[in-house]
Order: structure tokens, then C-alpha cells, then sequence
């Protein structure tokens, strides 16, 4: 007789989760503390007048320019923004700043679940919950900055064509070329994500 | 024979043709020893597009008011620092604040700039300046290369001239007047009655160690001579102060006779820390305002040392055992032991006195003669035991080893030196490397520009054995004395950062931009950022009084932003993170517009606001106003 594929499913959720998985999930969770040390993602600006960049980093809570005793970087980018239009970066026009760090945290709570029942479906239960997570925000990040990019005042001094700046890459915006990257906190948590992913692969292999 | 003779006659032409051809080149000669050794000067003296100088120099301006900042080696000059005259370039004199600091003067004589200093080296915190004309001092703050304060006129001082002069650690700044006048300033005395009723004076001004803000000391008496130039002591002179002077004779009139009949004149060494204590134990009499100590009723602390005549400046070596006094009309310099300054005073080996100030004799105090050249006037130092000496009318510089009292080298300027400057070279630590001669005349050195012909200031190179001429730049006039720092000293400030603007009326975003009015009292608070102005109408009524505080809410280096009002004569520069106000009564009617003066964007130019004044007597409109309409037509006529 053979098992019905939902018996199947029930038990490979009630696997028990290994100690080395638990060990992963645990480091998966601790690797997201440094996370709101660092930014999740850096825009750097370099033009002639500006060669050391014009540094833009956000966090998962704020949004912070480069800052020396002789240069306010979001103040700057936000004057030059005025020109083309764009609305000035203010953190409080960041809802993401808001939930960003609520489930970062939450994330690495249901981490430490998952060790404490040391069960598959409480791990499947965060994977999937964290993979969606990640997704939206980047979504959600992308989209807003999208946003900065297309609703231009249409009575700005100098009409540029509506744009988006790229997530990973290199774009010449006027006398500006921008580099964005994601930030190492941003590595932080996709490590954190590859890590309960390896942990839940370790399990399920005792299966056979 | 005959043709011998010949022969021997052609010799003998050609010998004189070839005589007169080099003397010939020896009269040119001076041009082109000036020229110095050109590839090796070039790179020496070259900085490259992006690259910085090694030193700051801050030239004082003379008669213009200003400090002039350039860098060294390349000689550039870098900018301008108004002192005591308005200055439209960067407003100053226009704001409230630095029209109150100029006290309504339009002018002031810059004559010697001093850094103030630590342990006698330069601490690259402030530059006081003198002013010897409306008899002021003033602080150039050094973290935003700015005049922060303008003390004066000093109270019985007449030409602050001997000024300014720091202690070892910026305790005071001493000074001596130029003239010597009946006082207080304001009384009344025949010039006949000069050798007895008139009275010099020196001052000691007190500096607050952490701010730097100059106050009135006290002053000492001096007898009616011409109080030139001075300097600090250091080291074992630490504690004495030195000033020369010229018409020891006590002459009026034509000085140039009268005051140069002695051989000697003197040179006046002060006690000021002994000065302090007997103003500290009230040994002082009010005068004109000010704790004045008589050194005839309190002996002890001021005392006079004969100097070849009419001597110019006075110097003290970096380890402050010698004093180096250069009488202008001789060709020695001497120079003077604080030691045995010292034990003649102790022994009270006087030859007489000047209204009860004991002379000490020439031969007791005297170290040595220095055979420097003709006309010395200041001497500066270098970190090998050299001092150079400026020859004014020899138009050179003497190089001499201090110790030997040996001339080694001397090399030729353009033209008339007047003060030198080495780097650091007034102090316990001087740099070596480079000297400046500030000359006084340029004479046809540069382009012409006319009769009006600049200043020569000449850059030499003094590390080798041979002082070698590396650069001819020219200043505005007129520099006097210059003082030389380490860049690497100064760490100033590029932008006045939002939290330390602590101005009432300073606002940082757009919307908060206002007008009010309070009776005829009309007060706008304005931002100004790339580009424009906020409010950019204000309306008043004529004969309003109108007060304008403007923000540059930029954070960014060099986004500064101007503030002119067409007509109205007003024009402010302000800084970025800087709040400045202008005021004025709106007296003329109409409408001007107001713009940025300072170039700051790609839409500078549309950087404009405008000032409407409704005419007394209620508003017509422009296009159907009878009155309009005339005084159209009568401008138009």
C-alpha cells in the first residue's frame, strides 16, 4: 500500500529539523541583526563637479546623504532633483521604512520558532514567508523609486524623459553618472535567506 | 716700426672697445642676475592644475583695507580678506553686522599682520591686523578666513603703526603709537610745546584665549618720539617687548631734517610682564579711558638702548637670545644680547635717561655689528641659524649666519625692499625653504598698467647656500608685512554648517519665508537656494522701514548666493548655511528687482525677486498715471 501524497506532505512537514539545520537557521537569523547597521542600497552620483559622489544610502528605517563638514549630500541631490522636477527624497515619504524593520524582525522571531518546535513546517512556514517578504520589498523599493523617476512636476525648469533608475547598474543621467547598488545589508539578508533555504534542504534529505 | 706702432695703437683700441663693451655688461648685469636660473625656477615655483601649495601667505593690503591670501610656492593669489574698508565682492560692509563692525570708517592701514601663537610658533587659530590710519585692530577668525572683529580706535594711540605684535602665547597684542600727541586724544597743545606736552604710548590688548576677542589692556607712557616698529620677546627674552623709534630729537617739521641730526636714536626695551603687574597693583592713572602706567612714577620695567639712527625694524632671533635693530640710513645692523640687557639693568649701568626712562650704554648690550649692505630695514629667519636681512636702498637681501655675524650671500630684488617674510619666520620655529621680498617698487617688472603700477613681491628659494630668485608676483597695493604658515596648520571650514546657524532670524526651508509688518516696519525672513529667492515680491509702502534676512539654506561648498537691490545700493553675499540682513528705508517709490549677484547655477540668471514700493499718497496704475506718464516723458527729454 502505498502513501497518499498528502500523507506524504504531512509527514515531510513533520520531519524534525536536525541540529546542523537548527545551527543554520540560528546563523541565518543572527546575520540579520548587522543588517540595520548597513545600508540596504547605495546611489552614488559622480559628475566633474562632484568627483568623490554624491552619496545617497537607504536603510531599511531611513534615508541618509553622505555627510562631511563641508558638503549635505541629500540636501544637494535633492537642489539638483528640484530642476528636473522630482520630488525632494524625504524619509517620511517612505512607508517602507516603517514595515522594512518590523519584519526583518519578524523574520528572524519565526526563525527562532522554527529552532524552538524543530519542525519542517515551521521552517517551510518561514521560507516562504521570507522569499515573499524580500520580493515585495524589493518590489516596493523599485516601485517607489520608479515613482521618483516618473512623476516629474510637469513645470520643472529642464524636461527629462521620465525614468527608472536601475536596481544594479550604471546610468548616465544628464551631467550625473549614477551607480546604484545594493548595499551590504542587503547581502546580509539574502544570505539570511540561503541559509534557512540550505538548512530546510539539509532536513529534507533524512527523509530517505 | 711704423707698422708696430699701428699694430700697437689697434691693440689698444680693440682692449678699450672690449673694456667698454663689459663694462657695458656690467652695468646690465642686475637685469640679468634677476633672472635666476629659469627651467629650475619654473619647476620650483609650479603647482599643478588640482594640486595645492604647501603654504599659506597673508600679505597685508596697506592703505586698501584688505588681507591678501596666496599660495606658496606657486605665488597665486587665492583671495581676499576685507579688513577695514567695504568690500562688494563678497558684501562686506553692506550687512548689518559688518557695517556696525566698520563703525562708518571707509578705509583703513593695513600694515602688519600677526598669526596668533602657542608656545611662540603659530597656532593658525586667528591673524590680528593692524590698522595705522584710524588707529584699530582687528581678528581675521581662521576657520572661515573672516573678519570677526574690529577693536578701536584705541584710546591715545595716533597712528597705530608698531602694531600688531603677539606674545609668545597670545596673551597680548602689542602696539605703539606712530605719532606722538598731546593727551588724552582730543586735548589741545601748541606744536611748540611738542617735546614736552606731546606722549607716545604703547598698549598691551588682551586676547581671550578661547575666542580670540581683542579688549583694551592697559598703556605706557612713552616720551614724544616717533614709535616705529616692534616686536616679542621669546625664549629668554620671553616676557619683553621691543620697539624702535625715530626723532629721538623730539623735532616738528620737516622730519627728514629735524629727526636725523643724533647718531642714535633708540631702541625701547618693555617689560610687559612687569607692565601687568604694576597695573595689577594700580600703579596706573586714567587716561583717555584706559589704566595708563607712568614709567617715571613706576621705574623699573622700560628702558632704552641706543640704536644707529632712525632704525626701522626691530627682530628677535628664534631662540630669543638676540635683538636685531637696522637703523634705515646706515649700512650695519646690530644686534643685541638679552643677557647682557639684562645684567646692565641689573647693574643699573645707565648713561642718563629720556623723562626718567634710564638709557643703557650701546657698548654693554651690543653683540655685534653686521656689515649687511645699505638701508637695512627687517630681518627674518630661517631653521639653519641664518637671518636675512631687507636692504631698501641697496635693493637686495643679506644672508647672515647668526653667531659669526658673517655676511654669506646677498642677492639682488625689484626694486626697494621694504619688509621680508620667511616661512614662519618671526618665530621660535622658523621653516627655512622659502622668503618673500615684499618690495616696494616694481618698476616696468610686469605689463604696464600705467602710473599706478602695483607691488613686487618676489618668491626665493633660500635652502641652498645661494639664495636663488624664483618668482616676481604682484599685489595690489600695498603689502607691508606678510606672514607665512604651514597649510597644513590652517583646517578652515567651507560651509556654515545648518546646526551651528544660531541667527533668530535664519530659516531653512522655503515655506517658512515671510513678511511682516509691525507699523512701518516691514521684515522679510528669505531663503535663498538654487535659484531663487523666497518671498520673491515684497511689497512696501514708501518710506517704510524694510529689514531683510536672507538664508542660504545650501549645504554645498562655493553655492553662495548674492543679494543685489537694483538702485538702492545694497548688495550682500551670503554662504552657504549663512544669515545675513541688510536694512534700508524703501525711499524711493516704484518697483526694482532684486537678483543674485553671485553666479550660482544654470538658472542664475533667473534668480531675481522684486521690491515694489507704492508711492506715497496712494497707487495709480503705471499705464494711467498722468504723473507716470510725465516723468516718462520727462526722462525721455
Amino acid at each position: 500500500m502505498t502513501e497518499s501524497w498528502l500523507e506524504k506532505t504531512n509527514r515531510f512537514f513533520e520531519l524534525p529539523l536536525q541540529l546542523r539545520s537548527r545551527v543554520l537557521v540560528l546563523t541565518a537569523a543572527v546575520l540579520l541583526i548587522p543588517s540595520f547597521l548597513f545600508p540596504l542600497y547605495q546611489m552614488t552620483l559622480y559628475s566633474n563637479q562632484f568627483p568623490d559622489g554624491l552619496v545617497l544610502k537607504i536603510y531599511s528605517y531611513t534615508l541618509e546623504g553622505g555627510h562631511s563638514s563641508n558638503r549635505d549630500d541629500l540636501r544637494e541631490i535633492n537642489s539638483l532633483n528640484h530642476y528636473i522636477g522630482m520630488r525632494p527624497l524625504l524619509e517620511s515619504d517612505f512607508s517602507e521604512f516603517k514595515w522594512l524593520p518590523f519584519g526583518i524582525g519578524a523574520i528572524a522571531l519565526l526563525g527562532l520558532r522554527a529552532i524552538a518546535f524543530g519542525k519542517m513546517s515551521k521552517l517551510v512556514d518561514l521560507v516562504v514567508l521570507f522569499i515573499y517578504f524580500a520580493l515585495f520589498s524589493l518590489w516596493s523599493f523599485g516601485h517607489r523609486l520608479s515613482q521618483y523617476g516618473h512623476v516629474l512636476d510637469p513645470t520643472a525648469a529642464i524636461k527629462v524623459k521620465p525614468f527608472s533608475p536601475p536596481i544594479f547598474g550604471t546610468q548616465q543621467i544628464a551631467n550625473f553618472t549614477v551607480n546604484n547598488y545594493p548595499g551590504p545589508a542587503t547581502y546580509l539578508i539574502g544570505a539570511s535567506l540561503v541559509l534557512m533555504i540550505a538548512a530546510l534542504m539539509l532536513s529534507a534529505r533524512q527523509r530517505t | 716700426m711704423k707698422t708696430q706702432y699701428t699694430l700697437g695703437r689697434w691693440t689698444a683700441g680693440v682692449a678699450l672697445m672690449m673694456l667698454m663693451t663689459i663694462i657695458a655688461s656690467c652695468a646690465r648685469k642686475p637685469k640679468t642676475a634677476q633672472r635666476g636660473d629659469i627651467a629650475e625656477a619654473a619647476i620650483a615655483s609650479y603647482v599643478a592644475p588640482g594640486d595645492l601649495d604647501e603654504y599659506y601667505v597673508f600679505y597685508s593690503g596697506g592703505q586698501s583695507g584688505n588681507v591678501y591670501v596666496a599660495g606658496l610656492p606657486s605665488m597665486r593669489h587665492i583671495s581676499t580678506i576685507p579688513v577695514f574698508a567695504p568690500y562688494p565682492g563678497n558684501g562686506y560692509g553692506f550687512d548689518n553686522e559688518t557695517k556696525a563692525m566698520l563703525g562708518g570708517y571707509t578705509w583703513g592701514d593695513v600694515h602688519h599682520p600677526a598669526m596668533s601663537k602657542t608656545n611662540g610658533d603659530y597656532d593658525g587659530r586667528w591673524l590680528f591686523v593692524n590698522d595705522n590710519a584710524n588707529d584699530r585692530m582687528a581678528r581675521i577668525d581662521l576657520r572661515d578666513f573672516k573678519t570677526r572683529q574690529i577693536f578701536g580706535p584705541i584710546p591715545n594711540v595716533s597712528g597705530n603703526h608698531g602694531s600688531t605684535f603677539v606674545t609668545n602665547n597670545t596673551e597680548y597684542i602689542l602696539g605703539a603709537s606712530r605719532f606722538s600727541i598731546p593727551l588724552p586724544k582730543g586735548a589741545y597743545a601748541s606744536i611748540e610745546q611738542y617735546a614736552t606736552a606731546y606722549k607716545g604710548v604703547v598698549s598691551g590688548m588682551t586676547v581671550d584665549p578661547k575666542t580670540g576677542q581683542i579688549s583694551m589692556g592697559w598703556q605706557i607712557l612713552m616720551p614724544p618720539f616717533d614709535w616705529d616698529l616692534g616686536a616679542s620677546g621669546k625664549g629668554p627674552s620671553d616676557g619683553w617687548a621691543f620697539w624702535t623709534c625715530y626723532n629721538s630729537e623730539r623735532a616738528t617739521g620737516k622730519l627728514e631734517v629735524t629727526s636725523t641730526q643724533r647718531d642714535r636714536d633708540y631702541i625701547a626695551a618693555i617689560n610687559w610682564k612687569e607692565a601687568e603687574k604694576a597695573v595689577k597693583q594700580g600703579k596706573t592713572k586714567m587716561l583717555g579711558g584706559v589704566k595708563v602706567i607712568d614709567p617715571k612714577e613706576t621705574p623699573g620695567f622700560v628702558f632704552l638702548i641706543p640704536c644707529s639712527k632712525s632704525p626701522h625694524g626691530v627682530d628677535v632671533s628664534p631662540d630669543g637670545k638676540y635683538i636685531v635693530g637696522s637703523g634705515k640710513l646706515q649700512s650695519i645692523t646690530t644686534v643685541f644680547n638679552i643677557d647682557k640687557i639684562k645684567v646692565a639693568i641689573d647693574k643699573k649701568d645707565f648713561t642718563g635717561n629720556e623723562d626718567g626712562i634710564p638709557i643703557l650704554k650701546y657698548e654693554d648690550v651690543k653683540d655685534a655689528e653686521v656689515n649687511v649692505g645699505l638701508g637695512p630695514l627687517h630681518t627674518q629667519f630661517d631653521d639653519q641659524g641664518y637671518a636675512y636681512t631687507s636692504l631698501f636702498v641697496e635693493s637686495a637681501v643679506a644672508k647672515w649666519k647668526l653667531g659669526t655675524w658673517e655676511v654669506v650671500d646677498k642677492i639682488p630684488v625689484s626694486y626697494n625692499i621694504g619688509h621680508l617674510a620667511a616661512i614662519e619666520g618671526d618665530t621660535m620655529h622658523p621653516q627655512g625653504k622659502y622668503l618673500i621680498a615684499l618690495n616696494k617698487l616694481s618698476h616696468g617688472r610686469h605689463l604696464s598698467v600705467g602710473p599706478s603700477q602695483p607691488e613686487s613681491s618676489q618668491l626665493i628659494n633660500i635652502t641652498g647656500e645661494k639664495m636663488k630668485l624664483i618668482y616676481d608676483a604682484f599685489t595690489e597695493p600695498e603689502p607691508h608685512y606678510a606672514q607665512i604658515i604651514r597649510a597644513s596648520k590652517l583646517k578652515p571650514i567651507e560651509i556654515y554648517a545648518k546646526e551651528e546657524n544660531k541667527n533668530p532670524n535664519a530659516i531653512w526651508d522655503v515655506k517658512d519665508a515671510n513678511i511682516t509688518r509691525n507699523g512701518n516696519n516691514v521684515v522679510v525672513k528669505m531663503t535663498a537656494v538654487r535659484s531663487s529667492y523666497s518671498p520673491d515680491k515684497i511689497e512696501v509702502n514708501q518710506g517704510d522701514h524694510v529689514t531683510i534676512h536672507v538664508t542660504n539654506i545650501e549645504q554645498t561648498t562655493d553655492e553662495l548666493h548674492g543679494f543685489g537691490l537694483v538702485d538702492y545700493n545694497i548688495n550682500i553675499v551670503i554662504d552657504p548655511g549663512e544669515t545675513k540682513t541688510v536694512e534700508f528705508v524703501a525711499d524711493k517709490p516704484g518697483v526694482y528687482a532684486y537678483y543674485c549677484t553671485n553666479f550660482c547655477s544654470a538658472l542664475h540668471q533667473e534668480m531675481q525677486g522684486y521690491l515694489l514700493v507704492k508711492p506715497k499718497g496712494g497707487v495709480a496704475s503705471a499705464a494711467h498715471s498722468k504723473t507716470a506718464a510725465a516723468a516718462v516723458a520727462g526722462g525721455v527729454e
